[in-house]
């Protein structure tokens, strides 16, 4: 019995795991108490959990994004202050081996990841005129796959023990040989989770680009953030295949004994290598692209503007999306691959920076002439442009194979990619965040402190990351959990801790900024408080579960449909308004997900028993949806119109 | 459920279908980069036999031109499946439908049997590399087409209960773009895996 229990003890406790554990159940036995004592659980079953409008669902996915946001950059300033002086005893080397490894994924899988599917959500039907997505409970059953997935990572450091080989998990580092906690089965078991659900997400809002948009929206219509997320689900549908064969052998090397990438009976630990970065490297294109399509919407209304050679943006990204297919091996370029390997992959890699430049220099040429309004969303795109344009020159460097040699596996390497997600990613989330949230919640976020929050945290990124490129290309490696005071690196160690405690702050602001606004901010401010463009602001504000009373009709429109309303009083919404029908909510999916959830665990830990039940129960449930017949429900019309009159009294603007 | 077009086959008749129909396409596309994935896999260990045996040394041509016929036959009665629900017919399409999965429950009967010779051989999956690479990808081709069985039986119940409506034969259109996919991997498998290791 008690031999049952060991299993589950974490392997390397320390004071710091212990506070972090006693928080989280404390944590969580108060918010359960509090759902219990407000009587909220129907309430959150009812219209959360089991929801099928792409609104909420996007709203669970950002509630998600932000709180992974919190324990990645936790993980970040652990490490900067570890390293903010030499031989500093803070955290020990597996500790910080597990801490480094749960910041990237955490970072790029939990936190990245479903801020843009956030937006995918929010966005993308109102953006192309539909009243939902192709597939509304895949789109709920997608969700929770990736929500289980995250909650089955996050307990690793709990229970059994954290993943400690990096976030890419190179074999035969990943092997059971040097890793020898559980916590490797973790990784590989939590991202196959939600890699399933980013898969459904992707082919869902494939199929709704495709096939459900407005009456006169031609593909050369839409609007820039649409194509940005039809070009990164497009690349997710093509990636993340690859990532599920990688984990599955991965996994199955952990579990089974197989020999994928074992040292020894023929097995190959460049395979892995090769095929997570063929996944990889699409993957942070699959999160750049919708960022830059946040930042096109964000230039083009505050400078008053059509976006600046729209034709040539979307192309830039077709070209950047087959690319990004083409250019994996740049991430071992010191693995002795051969020059002709790596002279092939430098070129293709360095090609990418010609359609991103179109983009910049588009993004400069929409803000010449432009009447620019300086707003928050509008600040976090001019802090992006010129600290982007850094991390794509250093990108550039570091795709000169030969000279890699000398810089790669170095802190020049973390602060080039940190350059570029941060400012990039991070930015255009928080802009878009800004921007969209009096559409989502019908209040402004307060503007002064907005600005000081951008302030504050180009500050603090500036600190953080340029020494890093300083003591990279002094040889200061990444991945080590001290350094010794001759090298000379502890000045500029000191001040990226500076940075990443500066950066912080400007996180706290963030939530004091909701929390203040949510308390001051007025609430009377129409639907249109931006003066905008796309479609997505024509709805009323809060926006009714069917989105549109009648379906746009943008036959005369470009791809700026409200803005042209407004203009050139072009007619949106032609005809009458009629029943709407709409699906119902279902909780199998949430069920189903639970399943997932059980047997990846049990998995973890070896127990097959347990494993095969949870099997049955995915299968059982999969047999039941089968079989049942579900064809929601209608509106009717005269709801419909009640609905529509109450927000014309409210004054609500079309 | 939205309008009907009576101009198109039943399974392309609502909205719905439509799009479902294309989501299964978008599908199709990331199961081709999973079993390309696998493929390039097995291509890079295949000679990386360690202390095992080699492809050579253990394939067997007679189960596996069997395994061939049975699932490429299988191919030929889903599309007459999907004929007869054209015409309308339910009795056939149930028919043809039966057959198909009796076809499929055959090929993974010699599949067992084809896993336990190799076992016996001493080529288990934690053999070699080489091994765990092979047994994977037919493993996870076995899978798909098991899978389908128990998917065909849950769609033919719904045709029997219901008749043939758009829902049920937009069910059974994607079920048989499924069976002909795995049929395609199988010819690849076939000729790059079998027929290439033998030679």
């Amino acid at each position: 019995m008690s031999e049952f229990f060991a299993q589950f003890a974490v392997p390397h406790p320390s004071t710091l795991i212990y506070i972090a554990m006693a928080s989280i159940v404390l944590g969580s036995i108060a918010l359960v108490a509090i759902v219990t004592y407000f009587k909220l659980w129907g309430y959150l079953w009812r219209e959360w959990i089991t929801t099928v409008d792409h609104k909420k669902i996007g709203i669970m996915y950002l509630i998600t994004a932000l709180v992974m946001l919190f324990r990645g950059g936790v993980d970040a300033v652990m490490m900067r202050l570890q390293l903010a002086v030499p031989e500093n005893g803070f955290l020990d080397a597996q500790h910080y081996n597990e801490v480094f490894t749960t910041h990237g994924v955490v970072m790029i899988l939990f936190m990245a990841m479903p801020f843009i599917t956030f937006f995918f959500n929010f966005l993308v039907p109102l953006q192309i005129g539909a009243r939902d997505v192709a597939f509304p409970r895949l789109n709920n059953l997608a969700f929770w796959l990736f929500f289980m997935g995250m909650g089955l990572f996050n307990i690793s450091f709990i229970v059994g023990g954290s993943p400690d080989a990096g976030w890419t998990s190179y074999f035969p580092l990943a092997d059971n040989e040097f890793s020898t906690s559980v916590g490797t089965n973790y990784y590989m078991l939590a991202l196959q989770i939600a890699g399933l659900g980013t898969l459904m997400t992707g082919i869902n809002f494939i199929t709704t680009i495709f096939k459900m948009r407005a009456p006169g929206m031609t593909l050369f219509k839409m609007p820039m953030f649409t194509w940005s997320a039809l070009i990164a689900n497009l690349i997710i549908v093509f990636a993340f295949p690859v990532l599920t064969v990688a984990l599955a052998m991965g996994t199955m090397d952990r579990l089974w004994d197989t020999k994928f990438f074992a040292i020894g009976d023929g097995g190959m630990d460049m395979l892995w290598a090769n095929l997570f970065w063929v996944w990889g490297h699409p993957e942070v294109y699959i999160l750049i692209l919708p960022a830059f399509g946040i930042f096109s919407e964000v230039i083009s209304t505050f400078a008053r503007r059509n976006l600046y050679g729209y034709t040539s943006m979307v192309w830039s990204l077709i070209v950047i999306s087959v690319f990004s297919f083409a250019v994996w091996t740049h991430h071992f370029f010191t693995m002795g691959q051969g020059a002709f390997t790596n002279s092939i992959f430098s070129i293709t890699t360095m090609a990418i920076a010609i359609p991103t430049g179109v983009k910049i220099f588009n993004w400069l040429f929409t803000l010449y002439k432009g009447k620019i309004v300086i707003t928050t969303p509008m600040l976090y795109a001019m802090h992006f442009i010129p600290l982007f344009t850094l991390g794509g020159v250093t990108g550039v460097m570091l795709a000169m194979s030969a000279a890699d040699y000398q810089y790669h596996n170095t802190m020049f390497l973390v602060a080039h990619f940190h350059n570029v997600i941060i400012p990039g990613v991070v930015y255009a989330m928080l802009a878009g965040l800004t921007f969209y949230w009096p559409k989502m919640f019908g209040f402004m976020l307060n503007e002064r402190l907005g600005k000081a929050t951008v302030w504050v945290m180009s500050f603090g990124f500036v600190l953080s990351f340029i020494p890093m490129y300083i003591t990279g290309l002094d040889g200061q490696a990444r991945r080590m959990y001290t350094y010794s005071e001759a090298s000379g690196f502890s000045t500029l160690n000191m001040v990226s801790f500076v940075g990443a405690g500066i950066m912080s702050i400007s996180f706290l602001m963030l939530v004091w900024n909701i929390w203040y606004s949510f308390k001051n901010s007025p609430r009377d401010i129409g639907s249109d408080p931006w003066d905008a463009r796309g479609l997505e602001w024509a709805t009323h504000t809060p926006i009714p579960h069917y989105n549109f009373a009648i379906t746009p009709d943008v036959t005369d429109s470009t791809s700026e449909a409200f803005w042209d309303a407004k203009k050139n009083g072009t007619k949106l919404f032609k005809g009458e308004i009629q029943d709407i029908h709409m699906p119902n909510n279902s909780g199998q999916t949430f069920i189903l997900s639970i399943f997932f959830f059980i047997g990846g665990f049990a998995l973890v830990f070896s127990m097959f028993t347990l494993a095969i039940i949870s099997l049955i129960g995915i299968l059982a449930c999969m047999g039941y949806r089968s079989l049942e017949d579900d064809h929601g429900y209608h509106i009717h019309k005269e709801e419909v119109e009640l609905i529509e009159k109450k927000y014309d009294k409210e004054g609500g603007a079309k | 459920m939205g309008k009907v077009n009576n101009n198109v086959p039943l399974e392309y008749s609502t909205e719905e279908n439509n799009l479902k129909i294309f989501g299964f396409w978008t599908f199709l596309g990331a199961e081709i980069m999973l079993f390309g994935t696998l493929f390039a896999s097995y291509f890079v260990l295949s000679g990386r036999t360690g202390d095992g045996p080699t492809a050579a040394e253990i394939f067997e041509i007679g189960p596996v031109l069997a395994e061939t016929f049975i699932l490429l036959t299988s191919s030929f009665t889903i599309g007459l499946a999907i004929h007869a629900m054209r015409l309308g017919s339910k009795k056939a399409t149930l028919s043809f439908m039966g057959v198909t999965l009796l076809l499929g429950a055959a090929f993974i009967s010699v599949e067992i049997y084809e896993f336990v010779h190799y076992v016996h051989v001493g080529a288990g999956i934690t053999t070699s590399a080489f091994t765990s690479a092979l047994l994977t990808t037919l493993g996870t081709h076995g899978l798909h087409v098991t899978f389908g069985l128990f998917w065909g039986i849950f769609i033919m119940i719904q045709i029997a209960k219901r008749g043939l409506n758009s829902v049920t034969a937009g069910k059974t259109f994607v079920f048989s773009l499924y069976w002909h996919f795995l049929d395609v991997v199988w010819i690849f498998i076939f000729s790059f895996i079998y027929l290439k290791g033998m030679m």
